[in-house]
């Protein structure tokens, strides 16, 4: 019987309690136990950004990261990432965060499968910007999603989506604060 | 004048939200790996490490003795029939394997750990035959063989043209430009990888979740494999990680995960992980291009002489049809009288190669382009000039006899010479040197008939919510094909995009389509949704009519209203209440409308004759690079990309495929190569094979130029794979333009260019 060790943690805002394999990683845990299928596996080696999740608002690899690493820390999955949009900005649900949005109306996803990622990417990229009330410049945005691999799309309306979404971020702090 | 021109359009045009796009943004979309169906079990495959070997001895008994195996399949132990195009192989091997992706065993067990570690558990033991990786090497006599029933490994399809008289144009010609290409494998690398379940009822029916893009000959080849009738096999189209032609064929994973499901009596899903995706899904074909032009001292193309020379592989998948589409291109791009075209397309021991977004297209753009800026220079003429010079019309007839109706090739590059030509940000640096180069593009428009029908089937039914579901044959593989035909149904009833539904992804709902192939979809799928909403619309105007107590010929609808034309505010019906007036009625009726559009378009015949599409795609595309002499790398500082696409219906949806197909072109031009050492796939991750990355991407600038195409849904051509097909050849073009080299083999590594530099210089100075 393989060992289990405690895990602790709170994902998309909710506190989980688990007894989990310490082989498991933090995508298996999610998809697997948790059933957050949203998040994607594609390489399994944490070249291609498909399986990015925010770990305290930081963007990392789900699929080369062990559950049992994060224990004790804030998960958003692309599932959450509209609560915590809201939570930040007092939006009401459902208004989704505003990559999400930038991602619609610019035509960033095709096949998708990579979309979860690169929002959560951009997300954190985004974030860590409007701390210093910020924004990304175009390269800066290209470089910070450097890790995340598209096929279909070429990028280009992804940077678009995510230029849109650092605007609207920065007007809504300002109109708040 | 066009049937589509005066009028103006609420949804056509318009830049819309993707139907599917709110799933894929909030992760709710469920792929294939995120499902799973009562009783579910994993199936992994066992492949052999040795490329070309016999089978001598397959023993399962320590796997299927560990805890949670269900069951082992092999080429021994259950019925299986040969598939593929040429029918040369099964799913599992049996007594020999001739590449290192060749199945031989499977397991199915209770997890996918489980199952990964009983087939480390299965032993095999081969006896290692002597194998042949290089296609000219292959083709020597005393060469292994890899078929038995195909001697001297050449595959039994032969591609020969001739049209005009080559050998008198080259006699007469005023120069001769020749060059040899050689381009490698590359592989569609989707994010998704490629997965099956499979799930057989009581009764001996099969549910397979696959992510084919040809349903329905996917069905029918399944169902032979399997030996079983195809109306057995009912096909789900789960979302899709990616395609770009990967979905095109049957594979050994499909009917593999039926065996297994079938011994194991529960339902089987099997997920390729990474390095399986670069070793056992379809490539392009690599191959070697040995092209000459003849031409006339003003830059008029005379002759064009090719021989082609493609690696198979140890199977026939589609891989070894691309010479058609070669073919196409170098009979048919740019005016050319005198065309000869052969090829070998050869087996060897490496993985085999499929099909791929461009298909053979690519690489004759190539080598066509690179001899375009060839002659221009021997010539002393403008690159643009000799390309305007010879540039295709409307009412063109190819030497194959493909009828050319709109066409905008030579407004493609005008358009393309304009924004390459606009002042760039950035300062050049130095030791770096600039280049601009120009590639068109020739591609089919209006469907492909390469198959006895290139039809497909629709149908609109319209409810009593005055909602229209459209019911069609065509797949949704990512490229936005649910959102533009949903566009043309809401266009045509007159109610808004929300209130179009999309099915299609059901071979039990949905009517037959040939598949995603050929850019077709649009088009072909395009005109079957509008009929079908043509016929539906009819009918709801004649139910309407009854109502309104008016003549049809006196009715009109629009914003889901059906109104008399001479009082539109006062005298009007909602659809809803059409609807439910024929559900409410002695007698009753539903609304719901059909069609089954299948091109007037001829086959190639057996002198590869024919006019295969009823409209074709034209783009040019220019690239403005930078290279550093010192290192030989090459950075793409802008892409134009100019399409004529009949009429953009969704341009936000035109400018992803072309976007794309760029970064695709792109990584085929520059970084993209799965290298095999003696059949060994070496670089199966992400990691070594290499994607361009988002600030790997250059400033791409798109125009779409509308010719109005009056065979195509509101004017509409195809475009999927046209970003795709010339910007290697553009980027080539400007290398030359930049450092004076010709680099003729793909891809363009620092390394390559760095010792053409080098050569060039040496040469120079001697």
């Amino acid at each position: 019987m393989t060992e289990r060790y405690p895990l602790e943690l709170t994902v998309n805002g909710r506190r989980i309690r688990r007894e989990i394999p310490g082989s498991r990683t933090l995508l298996e845990f999610l998809r697997e136990d948790l059933r957050l299928t949203g998040t994607n596996l594609s390489c399994d080696t944490g070249d291609c950004g498909a399986c990015t999740v925010l770990l305290d608002g930081q963007p990392y690899p789900s699929c080369i990261m062990l559950a049992l690493d994060v224990d004790g820390q804030e998960v958003t999955t692309i599932e959450g990432l509209a609560a915590r949009w809201q939570a930040q900005s007092g939006a009401r649900p459902p208004e989704l965060h505003p990559v999400q949005r930038g991602f619609l109306e610019e035509g960033g996803a095709q096949c998708g499968f990579c979309t979860a990622g690169v929002v959560m990417a951009a997300a954190g990229l985004l974030e860590a910007h409007l701390q210093a009330d910020g924004a990304p410049t175009e390269a800066e945005i290209r470089a910070g999603l450097e890790g995340n691999l598209c096929r279909c799309t070429g990028y280009t309306k992804i940077i678009k989506a995510v230029e849109v979404a650092a605007q609207r971020m920065r007007a809504e702090r300002r109109a708040r604060t | 004048m066009s049937p589509h021109a005066a009028k103006s359009f609420k949804v056509i045009g318009t830049r819309v939200v993707k139907l599917d796009a709110v799933e894929k943004v909030t992760g709710a979309v469920q792929y294939l790996p995120d499902m799973e169906v009562p009783g579910m079990v994993w199936g992994k495959i066992l492949r052999t490490p040795v490329p070309h070997a016999r089978i001598k001895r397959i023993d399962t008994r320590r796997a299927e003795a560990l805890a949670g195996v269900l069951g082992i399949v092999t080429g021994y132990n259950v019925e299986q029939r040969p598939f593929g195009y040429a029918k040369d192989h099964l799913a599992l091997k049996r007594d020999v394997v001739r590449c290192i992706r060749d199945e031989v065993a499977a397991v199915a067990a209770e997890t996918e750990e489980l199952a990964a570690e009983a087939c480390r558990l299965i032993e095999v033991e081969y006896e290692e035959l002597p194998a042949v990786f290089d296609p000219a090497a292959a083709l020597r006599p005393d060469a292994p063989q890899i078929h038995a029933q195909f001697p001297g490994n050449v595959v039994s399809f032969t591609y020969r043209f001739n049209a005009g008289d080559v050998d008198r144009a080259f006699r007469e010609a005023d120069v001769i430009v020749e060059g040899t290409y050689t381009l490698q494998y590359v592989t569609t690398a989707c994010l998704g990888t490629m997965a099956a379940i499979a799930s057989w009822d009581p009764r001996g029916n099969l549910t397979m979740w696959s992510t084919t893009q040809i349903p329905f000959l996917y069905q029918r080849d399944l169902a032979e494999a399997l030996g079983i009738s195809g109306d057995r096999i009912r096909v789900i189209q789960p979302p899709v990680g990616g395609n770009f032609g990967r979905g095109l064929d049957l594979y050994p994973i499909d009917i593999i995960a039926a065996l297994l499901a079938r011994h194991v009596n529960r339902p089987v899903k099997i997920v390729f992980d990474r390095d399986e995706e670069f070793l056992a899904s379809p490539t392009r074909e690599p191959c070697v291009f040995t092209l000459r032009t003849a031409a006339r001292v003003d830059g008029t193309l005379l002759a064009r002489d090719a021989r082609v020379i493609i690696d198979n592989g140890a199977y026939v998948s589609w891989g070894s049809t691309t010479p058609y589409v070669m073919m196409t291109t170098l009979a048919g791009f740019y005016r050319c009288p005198n065309v000869r075209f052969d090829t070998a397309i050869v087996y060897t021991n490496n993985v085999y190669s499929g099909s791929m977004r461009g298909y053979g297209n690519l690489e004759s753009t190539f080598a066509i382009e690179a001899q375009m800026d060839d002659l221009a220079e021997r010539l002393g003429l403008d690159r643009l000039a000799i390309r305007r010079l010879n540039a295709n019309r409307p009412g063109d007839v190819t030497p194959q006899g493909l009828r050319i109706t709109t066409c905008a090739l030579w407004e493609c590059f005008e358009a393309a010479e304009r924004d390459i030509r606009k002042p760039v940000a950035q300062p050049p640096r130095p030791g770096w040197k600039r280049g601009i180069g120009y590639a068109g593009m020739f591609h089919v428009g209006g469907g492909a008939r390469v198959y006895r029908s290139d039809g497909c089937g629709a149908i609109v039914k319209l409810d009593d919510f005055g909602k229209a579901s459209l019911i069609t044959g065509a797949s949704e593989i990512g490229q936005g094909s649910e959102t533009v035909l949903a566009m043309i149904v809401a266009e045509e009833l007159g109610i808004p995009l929300g209130r179009v539904e999309v099915v299609n992804n059901d071979t039990a709902v949905k009517p037959w389509d040939v598949g995603v192939h050929a850019s077709r979809t649009t088009f072909i799928a395009g005109n079957a949704a509008l009929l079908a909403a043509r016929d539906v619309k009819r009918q709801l105007l004649a139910l309407a009519s009854e109502q309104l107590d008016e003549a049809v010929s006196a009715l009109d609808c629009e914003d889901g209203f059906v109104f008399v034309r001479e009082a539109p505010a006062t005298r009007r019906i909602a659809y809803e209440k059409v609807v439910r007036a024929g559900h409410f009625r002695e007698g009753g009726q539903i609304l719901m409308g059909q069609a089954f559009y299948d091109p007037p378009t001829q086959m190639l015949d057996k002198d590869f004759r024919g006019n295969v599409s009823l409209t074709y795609g034209f783009a040019a595309q220019a690239a403005l690079v930078e290279v550093e002499e010192a290192t030989g790398k090459i950075e793409v500082l802008r892409v134009a990309s100019a399409h004529d696409v009949g009429r953009a219906l969704n341009p936000v949806g035109c400018e992803g495929q072309i976007e794309g197909g760029i970064h695709m072109g792109l990584g085929y031009c520059l970084t993209e190569e799965l290298r095999l050492k003696d059949g060994r796939v070496l670089n199966p991750g992400f990691l070594d094979y290499k994607l361009l990355t988002a600030p790997d991407m250059p400033e791409i600038l798109v125009t779409l130029i509308e010719t109005v195409d009056e065979a195509g849904p509101f004017g509409a051509k195809g475009l999927g794979e046209a970003g795709t097909i010339p910007i290697s050849a553009a980027v080539a073009n400007a290398v030359k333009d930049a450092v004076g080299v010709r680099l003729t083999e793909l891809p363009l590594t620092p390394e390559r260019v760095y010792r053409a530099i080098r050569a060039s210089i040496s040469t120079a100075g001697t």
